[in-house]
């Protein structure tokens, strides 16, 4: 028996959400009284996989993440090995693909973006409709899949000694290949930012943007916008934020000339701090923000950025 | 072509969210319902603008009971070929798959296509779940989605950057933004939808692996701090040093 967690360990470090699932999945192990277990795959070198903390790493060397296929025959198998009770993912875009096709191969129930740990009833909180509520769910089946929301709990320990071992089944062809990978330009990715500077329609224009991403410069934030700014081409599609782009929940999210209706407020409610900047001080916005400043953008804007200068001259 | 568009029948985006029996089921009364737009705007956009481009039929299904037909039929007027109702209220993302699973699997459809999630239950799990119960490939979050010689190529937006992923047919996709614009239905489709074969299926025998026990709604938001315009740079000083977020 034990707890197994499947995490992307590639890139210059092991993101953030991965050892927040290493710390969910750590907490799990101690309360059943068993070892941990991180399946993971690609280059990540022994050295660095054996620091993290776990008690074992079994890693794939010789697959990528597209074909969600291979990488739940690689979960299925060792979690079928170690006899395994809880798998946990992170509900990424990998988890997303991947831990519901484990979850139907083993016929294990799954809680999708859980954002809590099971409290003593075994129940596991997530959001729904939205992030406009919280639904507690219970697994039935003897094995559990949870996809961890990332930012929903603290990292604790990230390190320990692990042994590791390379992984050696056979998993079957890739049926989805990458063709090409285009990098973004610079500038820190939306999913992931803890700070992000997001403008609306109340910019009037494209080229207004300038006084935002200085802002988001300061601030090492990533930018966003509203769907009608998207819509019109005035920002690219993957800034699009909300219930028909993407949801986010960073620390902080500053909101320049946007309304905040109920659809845009979906996809940034689970924010941790909001801020708001609007003329009209009727803005819905306001309703769901923890600062707000009534007040034109183009006024506001240069007194933001000159505070984040100094700021971070002091810091 | 073969296609099939996985429609979900959801509240609508600015539907009052309130529980009734003791917060164990959402309160629908008086509640307007919708197409999942996730559903709408992009597979089943997609799914009709493919189907042009290269022949072939739309099918979309549902899972639920008959108070899912209008939803079912506002499908059809924008364009879908036929629709299947499987007539059972899903258990959970499971049973949806399951369901789904159960008709589709000696059908021969080329192509399944989902909306990225529901957006009330927010799960993202019929699509892959699906596709595991098929033995078929999954692109999840496609942004962009193309077919050509039996090969699907898809885009998608993955760590900031755009991966551009390739797949022979049969598969599933996961849609999300980008891939299509929305279609308002005009009054010819709204007619013709009235008599496009809708076939009801009785369900499959399923059994649930999860279980709702109880919703609850967040705790009221603190009244927000207003600071001057003219004072503006305190918002920064306030974020850093009593918010602790920057
Ligand atoms: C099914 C459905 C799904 C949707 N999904 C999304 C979604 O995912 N994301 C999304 O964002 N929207 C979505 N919408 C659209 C949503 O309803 C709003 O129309 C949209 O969010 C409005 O964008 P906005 O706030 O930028 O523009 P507006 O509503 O035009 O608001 C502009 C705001 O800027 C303020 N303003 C004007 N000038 C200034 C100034 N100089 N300085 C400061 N403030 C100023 C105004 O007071 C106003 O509040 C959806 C709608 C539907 C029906």
């Amino acid at each position: 028996m034990s707890v197994i967690v499947f995490a992307d360990t590639r890139g210059e470090k092991v993101a953030k959400s991965a050892l927040e699932t290493l710390t969910y999945g750590r907490k799990l192990a101690s309360k059943d009284g068993t070892s941990l277990t991180l399946v993971t795959f690609g280059d990540a070198s022994a050295e660095r996989l054996a620091a993290l903390d776990t008690n074992k790493v079994v890693v794939a060397r010789n697959i990528g993440d597209a074909d969600s296929q291979q990488l739940t025959r690689l979960v299925a198998d060792v979690a079928t090995k170690e006899g395994a009770k809880w798998i946990v993912f992170s509900h990424d875009d990998t988890g997303k693909a991947v831990a519901p096709r484990v979850g139907a191969k083993l016929n294990a129930g799954e809680v999708a973006g859980a954002i809590t740990l099971p409290n003593d009833q075994g129940l596991i909180k997530r959001n729904v409709f939205s992030g406009k509520a919280q639904a507690w769910v219970e697994l039935k089946t003897p094995v559990k899949v949870i996809s961890l929301l990332p930012n929903s709990i603290p990292v604790e320990a990230v390190s320990g000694t692990a042994t590791v071992e390379e992984y050696s089944g056979d998993l079957g062809a890739a049926k989805v290949t990458v063709k090409e990978v285009r990098k973004a330009g610079e500038g820190i990715p939306l999913p992931e930012a803890e700070i992000v500077v997001s403008a609306g329609r109340g910019m009037k224009g494209p080229e207004n943007w300038g006084m935002v991403e200085q802002l988001a410069k300061e601030l090492h934030a990533a930018t966003a916008c509203s769907r009608p700014v998207a819509d019109m081409d005035w920002r690219p599609h993957h800034e699009h934020v909300g219930q028909t782009g993407i949801a986010i929940r960073p620390n902080l999210y500053i909101a320049i000339g946007i309304s905040g209706a109920i659809q845009h407020l979906a996809g940034v409610n689970g924010s941790k701090v909001i801020a708001v900047i609007n003329t009209d001080p009727e803005a819905p916005f306001f309703k769901a923000a923890d600062y707000g400043i009534v007040g034109d953008a183009f006024e506001v804007l240069p007194k933001l950025i000159e505070a984040a200068k100094k700021l971070n001259a002091e810091r | 072509m073969k296609i099939l568009v996985l429609i979900s029948h959801v509240p609508d985006t600015t539907a009052r969210i309130a529980f009734t029996n003791d917060n164990t089921a959402y309160d629908a009364s008086g509640i307007q319902f919708i197409v999942n737009p996730y559903d709408e705007w992009y597979a089943l956009v997609r799914g009709l603008e493919l189907k042009e481009a290269q022949g072939g039929t739309v099918t979309t299904i549902t899972v639920g009971g008959a108070e899912t037909d209008p939803t079912i039929r506002k499908a059809l007027a924008i364009g879908a070929d036929d629709a299947v109702r499987i007539d059972t209220a899903p258990k959970d993302g499971h049973d949806v798959a399951a369901q789904v699973a159960a008709y589709a699997k000696d059908k021969g459809f080329d192509l399944i296509l989902a909306g990225k999630e529901t957006i009330d239950h927010n799960g993202s799990q019929v699509g892959p779940m699906l596709a595991e119960m098929l033995d078929l490939p999954f692109i999840s979050l496609a942004g962009k989605l193309d077919v050509a010689d039996n090969k699907a190529t898809a885009e998608r937006d993955v760590r900031g950057d755009v991966e551009v992923l390739e797949c022979a047919l049969p598969l599933v996709v996961s849609c999300a933004k980008g891939m299509a614009e929305q279609r308002i239905p005009n009054m010819r489709g709204i007619m013709a939808a009235r008599t496009k074969p809708l076939q009801v299926v009785p369900a499959a025998a399923t059994e649930a692996l999860s279980t709702t026990v109880k919703f609850e709604l967040p705790p009221p938001k603190q009244a927000v701090k207003m600071i001057p315009a003219e004072e503006a740079g305190k918002l920064i000083e306030l974020l850093h040093s009593e918010a602790k977020v920057i």
